[in-house]
């Protein structure tokens, strides 16, 4: 029996990941800033078949309060076999480009309160020495581009913040892991029409598993965003900049 | 966003909202609201359908689960698949399953469907102990057969139009396995395959499959299927993902020539009279399951699927009438689903009446509408009616004539005043 730490426990994608977890007969402790939805995937969790499900309810903008429940996680868990770091918004772009601070918010949300707990994560994993760190970032974050640069550019931090922690940790035996979905049917999500390209939170869901088993370092879900961002990453500046992505 | 039923038709314009927890769900039913709860959209038609629509797939949450008696709690926005999922490797099943598993159990209550045991089992909501209901009032009340009972028996089965489910608590049987045990019977026409049905009324699932463009000495031949839990073996789920149709198929594909071939393939690929065999009981209740957006193949204008029932006693002639109009419009569609039902409930708008149903599915082309007009005027006739969850064209003047207790629907929906917050297409049509 695994302990799994989730953190951001209501999207869609870390719902879908607790439950193929809670199938399995893990422990369970959840993060959440919604409190009414939260309780709700605990009880479901437990009728899954989860040995246990414990929460505690969290926005990662406060400070104080991240410090404070990051560390009682750590204590009450004892040993995480597996940290998941999955909250996360969407920036709406073009209000972003309008109001600095609405900007700044969504960096601090999609950013620096990712990168502030993989801090207290990591001091207290590279002591255990063993488990899995898994953070949730995206394909938007291997290149900027005019729709949406704001996400594009916290998702991209975040990636190249778990370069460097993945080669810090693996002398601990601590393994980290960058996820990289493409477009996922989620309610955040919900107001864009969906394509061949879509895929649904349950099949990253079993994605993200399998990574976080095998030990995989960056993972592109499904598989063929790889290939995708590979082909928009090798367009030249000069032509890209001219591109309505 | 444009959004329709499983038949394709008819596509609305709707604006979708998708609470993510019973409070923001509550919230949204003020005095203002108008507009209609949606699951998976698989009412064929426009049942789930209105300018305004609630998506209750992010409700989907599991309560409770009693090891020994097998009674679940769940939200509404569940799906069957995800219940099976969970539930059958421990060794429980439905106690009552449509033929698709990728339904939520709140679309199963409002269509109170049926499945292949109907004839032993009733419907859906023949097994509810209780469900909450909230009110346009934005009040919750909980319903069963003891509470609120009014409430109870217009909403089982009142296509969301009395308030939204949000939380059910029914039973799951005990089986043995998560295989059936299946026996096919091939019959010559329909006065066999009816007699085989009232033969068979104690096997626990049974089902035709019927040759609807078949003709003359043949017209209503059949392979019917009967299963039981295989009560050896294990509890199993299988690891196959679905095939998919990722777009819609051009028109011309699906002809009388090509429908006439897969027809003759289906009934003739079963050489012996009598076969049996073991299969899962995912292939077994939902074959078209395996393919995902089945619905594409009728191509981009939709289709339609007619499903009726007739009373026992006038249940071969009607059929026969029925059949033969079918099978001279040339236009039956390829499988076609008969079977017996046993008694009905006391549902205001449930479908099921003892007797014998017949679905079919019918690409749209012009003058369907009036091949189906005229079959209805013949199932009125007869004292049957029209499968609500299935029907996006039925008249006001045909429902209001096969379903009597309308009046007393209306009365109540009236009452907690339902009439003028929960509204689909389907109801402005039926006048309701």
């Amino acid at each position: 029996m695994q302990k799994i730490l989730i953190i951001g426990a209501t999207s869609a994608i870390a719902e879908a990941t607790a439950k193929l977890y809670a199938a399995q007969g893990d422990h369970l402790y959840l993060l959440a800033r919604d409190e009414n939805r939260l309780k709700s995937i605990v009880d479901d969790l437990k009728v899954r078949g989860a040995a246990s499900v414990k929460s505690q309810q969290l926005d990662v903008n406060d400070q104080t309060a991240r410090t404070k429940s990051i560390a009682q996680a750590i204590e009450l868990m004892g040993n995480i076999d597996v940290a998941l770091i999955a909250h996360g918004t969407l920036p709406n772009q073009e209000l972003c480009q309008q109001e600095v601070e609405l900007m700044q918010k969504e960096l601090e949300t999609n950013a620096i309160s990712t990168l502030s707990i993989l801090t207290l994560l990591a001091n207290s994993m590279e002591k255990q020495k063993q488990g899995t760190i898994a953070v949730i970032s995206s394909v938007a974050g291997d290149r900027g581009r005019q729709s949406n640069y704001v996400y594009g550019a916290a998702k991209g931090m975040v990636s190249i913040f778990l370069q460097g922690l993945r080669n810090r940790l693996v002398k601990s035996g601590v393994n980290v892991i960058d996820i990289k979905p493409g477009f996922v049917d989620t309610p955040m999500t919900a107001d864009f029409k969906k394509g061949l390209l879509w895929a649904q939170p349950e099949s990253i869901a079993q994605g993200i598993v399998n990574a976080i088993n095998k030990g995989s370092e960056v993972v592109y879900l499904p598989w063929f965003w790889r290939y995708i961002m590979l082909i928009i990453k090798s367009i030249p500046e000069f032509i890209f900049k001219k591109l309505s992505l | 966003m444009k959004i329709s039923g499983w038949g394709n038709y008819p596509v609305i314009d709707s604006q979708i909202v998708t609470p993510t927890t019973h409070a923001a769900l509550s919230a949204l039913i003020d005095a203002s609201f108008q507009g209609i709860a949606r699951g998976m959209g698989r009412s064929y038609g426009d049942s789930s359908l209105a300018p305004h629509t609630i998506s209750m797939l992010s409700l989907n949450h599991l309560v409770s689960f009693n090891q020994k008696t097998g009674v679940i709690r769940c939200h509404a926005g569940i799906l069957l698949a995800d219940l099976l999922k969970v539930f059958a490797p421990q060794g429980w099943f439905l106690p009552v399953t449509p033929g698709t598993k990728f339904v939520t159990v709140g679309g199963a209550i409002a269509s109170d469907v049926h499945g292949k045991n109907h004839h032993l089992h009733g419907s859906f909501c023949d097994h509810l102990q209780s469900f909450k209901l909230l009110l346009a009032s934005g009040e919750t009340v909980k319903c069963s057969k003891r509470e609120n009972t009014e409430l109870f028996h217009a909403s089982c089965g009142g296509m969301g139009l009395t308030g939204i489910v949000k939380e059910a608590t029914f039973k799951l049987k005990p089986v043995g396995s998560t295989y059936i045990n299946e026996i096919t019977i091939k019959t010559d026409n329909l006065a066999e395959t009816l007699d085989l049905f009232e033969k068979s009324k104690n096997s626990t699932y049974s089902v035709a499959w019927i040759d609807c463009l078949s003709k003359g000495k043949g017209l209503g031949r059949s392979l019917l299927i009967l299963g039981e839990h295989a009560e050896e073996g294990c509890y199993d789920i299988p690891d196959k993902s679905p095939l998919n149709i990722p777009f819609d198929i051009p028109n011309f594909i699906l002809n009388p020539f090509t429908t006439g071939l897969f027809t003759q393939f289906y009934y003739h690929r079963i050489l012996k009279k009598y076969s049996n065999r073991r299969n899962h009981y995912a292939p077994y209740f939902y074959p078209l399951d395996g393919i995902h957006h089945w619905n594409r193949i009728y191509g981009k204008q939709g289709f339609t699927q007619y499903q009726f029932v007739l009373p026992k006693e006038s249940g071969l002639e009607g059929m026969n009438t029925i059949l033969k109009r079918i099978a001279a419009s040339n236009k039956g569609s390829f499988l076609s689903v008969l079977k017996a039902f046993g008694k009905g409930n006391k549902n205001l708008l449930s479908f099921p009446m003892e007797g014998y149903t017949l679905a079919l599915d019918f690409k749209l082309y012009n003058g369907l509408f009036k091949l189906l007009d005229t079959l209805d005027q013949i199932v009125l006739d007869y004292g049957g009616r029209i499968y609500l969850a299935k029907d996006s064209r039925m008249s006001e003047k045909v429902f209001k004539q096969s379903y009597p207790n309308w009046e007393e629907f209306s009365r109540i929906r009236q009452k907690y005043g339902a009439d003028k917050a929960f509204r689909s297409t389907q109801s402005e049509r039926l006048g309701l």
